[in-house]
Parts: C-alpha cells; sequence; structure tokens
C-alpha cells in the first residue's frame, strides 16, 4: 500500500474505477480513509486518498483537476450531515462533476442512526447514496460493482 | 503548588489516581451541567471542557450558522460563546478543588489559548506534531509556530502568579497501530518542547494499546525519559483509555476501561482519561461519563490494594524511544525547528498517517502475542532496534488489526453474558 501517491495523469487502461476518497473539511479521523482506499484498491480500483480535514474549496479543484469516477467522502465525527450538505453543492455547482458518483458515509450524526429523512436529504443535495455505518460494507460494495460495471459498459 | 498540575500531585501523594471524561457539548448549560456532574461524581476528578471540530479547524463561520440554524455542535465553541457565557458556565464550578481543562485538537490554538486564558482557564493539551498530523493537514513547520505562540502566550501567566498548564497528545498521534516507542518519543518531545518555552508545568500522554504488559513497558520507559530530559519541572504521566474503535458492549467497554484504569496504577501514572458505555456509538452523555468516572476510580483503588504486579518484562521499547528521542534532539538547537526537521526527514515517521508531510514509509501490526510491531521502519533511527515483518496488506486484515481490542473486549463481554444465563 502506497498512501498519498497519486495515481498517473494519464488513465491506466483497465476496468477499475478512478477513485478520490476523501475526509470532509471539520473531520480529522483517516483509519475510515485508509481503510476504503485498501478495500478500493483490492477490488481493482486506483485511488487518490487526500486524507483529513479537506477544505470544500480543495475538494472541488482536486476533482476538477482529476476528474474521477467516483468521490467517495468518508465522515465519522458527527457534522457529515452539515459538511456533507454544504460540500455537495458545491460539487455539484460544477458543470463537470454534475454525473460524476458522489457517495458518503460513515457516522454522520452526533445522536446515531437518525432514520431515512436525513439521508435523503443528502440524497436530495446531491449524493447518489448514503451510507450509512450500521448498515456495514455490504451496501457500499455493491454500489460500487454496479458502478464499475456500468462505466465498463 | 498550586493549578492543575498542582491538583494531580496533591491527589498522587494522597495515593488516588485523577479521572477525567473528554467531554464537550455546544450548549453552555449543558456544558455547565456536565462539569459540575463530574465535580459531583464522588471521585477525584478534574473537569474538561472539550471543543467542537469547526473549532478545532478554526470555521468559525460554521460555528455561528451552527447557531443560527439550531444545529446540534460536537463540543463546547469556546472562540465563538461571548465571553460572559463561557465565564457564566465556569462560575462556581470552577476553583482549586476542581480545576478545569480545555481538549481541542488544534494545529493553530491561538485564539482558543486566548479565549481560555481570558475566561479565566490556564490548562490545555495537544502538541505541534501531534496536533497537526493526524488532524490536520496544516503543514508542520506552521503548526510547531502556532504552537510557539500558544505555548508563549499560557507560560506569560506565571508572572501573574498562575501555574499554566500543558498535556502532551503525542501519547495517542493515530490512537491505533503506532507502536508504543514511537508515542513515548512524540509525548516526551513535546513536554520538552513547551517546557523550553516556559511551561513548566506538564503532563505526558500515553494511551492504552493492545498489550497491559506492553503498555506497562511503555509507561516505565516514559517516566525514565521525563526523569532525564525534564529537570526542574512540574511534570506527571497521563493514560487515556484506549483512543480506537471502541468494543461496543456495555460490559466490553467497561472490562477494557477497568482494565486502563489499572494500567494506570501498575505504570505508576497520576491522571487517566475515561471512555464510557457509549463510545462506540455515538456522544456520550453526562450521565455515562459520569458512570466512566466511578467505574475508572474503583478499578484503581481496588488494583492498588491488590498484590504487587509482576515485574515488567523489557521488549525494547526504552531503547527505541530513547533512541528517537536522542536523533531528534540532536537535530537542531531549537527544538521546534528540530521537529519539522525530524517529520520531513522521517525520524518521526507515523503509521499509515495521511498528512501531506509524513514521510508515510512506516508501518506496524498487531502480532500474535497481542503487541504491536513495526513492520517497516523507514527512516526511523532504529537500525538494530526493532525486528519486523508480517506487514498488512488487505482491508481485511487491517480491519482486524484496528479491531483486536473490540473484538477480544466484545468476545470476553458476550461470554460473561451466556456463563450468567
Amino acid at each position: 500500500m502506497e498512501l498519498m501517491e497519486p495515481r498517473s495523469p494519464e488513465r491506466p487502461r483497465g476496468s477499475g474505477l478512478d477513485v478520490l476518497v476523501s475526509g470532509l473539511a471539520s473531520d480529522a479521523h483517516t483509519w475510515n480513509l485508509v481503510y476504503l482506499q485498501l478495500f478500493l484498491e483490492e477490488r481493482g480500483h486506483r485511488v487518490r486518498n487526500l486524507g483529513a480535514c479537506v477544505p470544500d474549496e480543495m475538494l472541488v479543484d482536486e476533482c476538477l483537476r482529476h476528474d474521477p469516477d467516483l468521490v467517495v467522502l468518508g465522515s465519522v465525527n458527527g457534522h457529515g450531515w452539515q459538511d456533507g450538505e454544504r460540500v455537495v453543492a458545491a460539487l455539484r455547482a460544477r458543470p463537470e462533476l454534475a454525473a460524476t458518483g458522489i457517495v458518503i458515509g460513515g457516522k454522520l450524526g452526533i445522536d446515531g442512526p437518525r432514520g431515512d429523512s436525513q439521508a435523503d436529504r443528502l440524497r436530495a443535495a446531491g449524493f447518489d447514496e448514503v451510507f450509512e455505518d450500521h448498515d456495514g460494507i455490504a451496501p457500499f460494495r455493491s454500489y460500487v460493482d454496479r458502478l464499475a460495471a456500468r462505466v465498463r459498459a | 503548588m498550586t493549578g492543575f498540575g498542582g491538583f494531580v500531585a496533591a491527589a498522587a501523594r494522597a495515593g488516588e489516581l485523577v479521572v477525567q471524561p473528554r467531554m464537550g457539548f455546544g450548549d453552555p448549560a449543558r456544558m455547565r451541567a456536565g462539569l459540575a456532574a463530574t465535580r459531583d461524581a464522588g471521585v477525584r476528578a478534574v473537569g474538561t471542557i472539550t471543543l467542537d471540530s469547526f473549532t478545532r479547524v478554526g470555521e468559525h463561520d460554521s460555528v455561528r450558522a451552527a447557531f443560527a440554524d439550531g444545529k446540534q455542535l460536537n463540543g463546547y465553541p469556546i472562540v465563538d460563546h461571548p465571553l460572559a457565557v463561557t465565564r457564566s458556565v465556569l462560575d462556581g464550578v470552577l476553583g482549586p478543588d476542581f480545576p478545569v481543562q480545555v481538549r481541542h485538537g488544534s494545529p493553530r490554538p491561538q485564539r482558543i489559548v486566548a479565549a481560555l486564558i481570558a475566561a479565566g482557564l490556564d490548562a490545555t493539551e495537544g502538541g505541534p506534531i501531534s496536533y497537526c498530523l493526524p488532524y490536520s493537514r496544516v503543514p508542520v513547520e506552521e503548526s510547531v509556530r502556532a504552537w510557539t505562540e500558544s505555548t508563549r502566550m499560557l507560560a506569560e501567566l506565571r508572572s501573574l502568579g498562575r501555574r499554566p498548564h500543558l498535556e502532551t497528545f503525542g501519547g495517542c498521534m493515530m490512537a491505533q497501530l503506532c507502536p508504543p516507542a514511537l508515542l513515548v518519543a512524540i509525548s516526551l518531545l513535546e513536554a520538552v518542547f513547551f517546557r523550553r518555552l516556559g511551561v513548566d508545568s506538564v503532563s505526558l500522554s500515553y494511551a492504552q494499546q493492545t498489550h497491559p504488559g506492553q503498555d506497562a513497558e511503555a509507561l516505565r520507559a516514559l517516566r525514565a525519559l521525563a526523569a532525564r530530559f525534564l529537570p526542574d519541572t512540574d511534570w506527571h504521566v497521563v493514560v487515556y483509555t484506549f483512543m480506537g474503535s471502541f468494543p461496543r458492549t456495555p460490559g466490553g467497554a467497561m472490562a477494557l476501561l477497568a482494565d486502563a484504569a489499572r494500567l494506570s496504577v501498575r505504570g505508576g501514572a497520576e491522571r487517566l482519561i475515561v471512555k464510557t458505555v457509549a463510545e462506540a456509538h455515538r456522544i456520550p452523555t453526562v450521565e455515562e461519563n459520569v458512570d466512566a468516572l466511578r467505574v475508572a476510580a474503583a478499578a484503581a483503588a481496588a488494583q492498588r490494594s491488590a498484590p504487587a504486579p509482576a515485574a515488567v518484562e523489557d521488549t525494547g521499547v526504552a531503547a527505541q524511544a530513547t533512541a528517537i528521542v536522542e536523533a531528534v534532539l540532536d537535530l537542531h538547537a531549537d527544538l521546534g525547528a528540530g521537529l519539522a526537521r525530524a517529520v520531513t526527514t522521517g525520524l518521526l515517521d507515523v503509521p499509515y498517517c495521511l498528512h501531506p508531510d509524513n514521510a508515510g514509509q512506516t508501518r506496524a501490526t498487531v502480532d500474535g502475542s497481542g503487541r504491536l510491531q513495526w513492520t517497516r521502519t523507514g527512516a526511523l533511527p532504529l537500525r538494530g532496534l526493532a525486528e519486523t515483518g508480517g506487514e498488512l496488506t488487505t482491508a481485511g486484515q487491517l480491519l482486524q488489526a484496528l479491531s483486536y481490542l473490540e473484538r477480544k473486549f466484545d468476545d470476553a463481554a458476550l461470554e460473561r453474558e451466556c456463563v450468567l444465563t
């Protein structure tokens, strides 16, 4: 595993996705991001890991620069609802990112699971999917597999 | 001696472990109630104001937006609440018999330190390495500058007859998968950094890891290094209850907390920061924090009256930590400059840390005995002092290592339940 290694600017041929993994502006946690990187790499995807405390503007810039197939935002500090809603609006405001896969997952609120209404709100704000910690990794895995199949096709 | 350090020293003389929650609420009334409940918990406790993560990263607009929308924060926003509000939180609670420490996590803490000083407080924690590498993407040089300023602001309080106190966070770093020698070394180096900048009452942290024997060895190494490198200093050691993936069962969570309390007593630590039954799930309530303080104090008291534990094994933690400390202190007459250079040259290189300045050439794992071991040492000055091998390579293996204690304590708790029913 090489963390923080950017992929080469030319996309290598292959079936994997180019994935950008990132924390949110106020979230200092990184084990979730290290795990996501290994998980995605094992499945044949290429990962650029921005690490923790990524300001909104930096995330937008990195997405524009690298044009990933998928942006995975991990959040576990309890501000995921606020940070996520704000940053996805900034990402979707760029026409280049209108069709990019953008998902968020982790422990999103400070009171534990809050039910579907908050997840719906994040979807309405622009996320393709919202993965809550208590559902485990399986829904994320099937989402990534479906997306990879679609991009291949 | 007075202040935070004096309170802990008096407790140590009385043979009692000081216990402390990690507690912070955005709402002032709830924050005050939490401090009062800590003071009245019936144990030798100090209070904590943990700040929210917007304040930690300096996103004050987000704090004010949360105020305006009535959204909950994950800690107390000490910079944005008016001074009168923070004073009203502390008034009649803070006192010589109940010191309060501010915990935050900021690599640029100047505004936080100014706010806590203005509110009449003088104890906080962190450090130029430990609040930069794991928690931010701020360049280490900038964090060193910010912590230099902040430490000097606190040191100035001595001219007013106060005794400011700083605790290193270096004994925690990423909370998991960092071999104890590097935690001990960073904790010690940050304490020396504080001392050289004029704060002469410090505490050195060490976070409970995966193996009680290895942790006891680490605490012994930390105390030996503190005795050697911190002359003319009031210092004590603070243990953090495990900071990684916490057991999900109440029984497992409290058993791990009790283990941390016993480790503190065995290892001669003077203070313990607790975790609660809720840790794996959400931010704990005041009541859960108070319960945890009592469980920890009881476990510590029981350990004091237990027969003397077996001798601590020497597996090389002290030799490794000493080698790292000596190499970093030799880099530069100015320790701040030395710390920044140590990071960029890989003399301090934290496994799995994604910070842009971290060399990222070291790795570690939990070995078959449950101890943390290096699998790659990069440019750490550990030639001949550390064995390596058996690297983690898959997400599943990483998760296994990260959840080692969680599973161990949850499995044991579930087994106990099965036996009882």
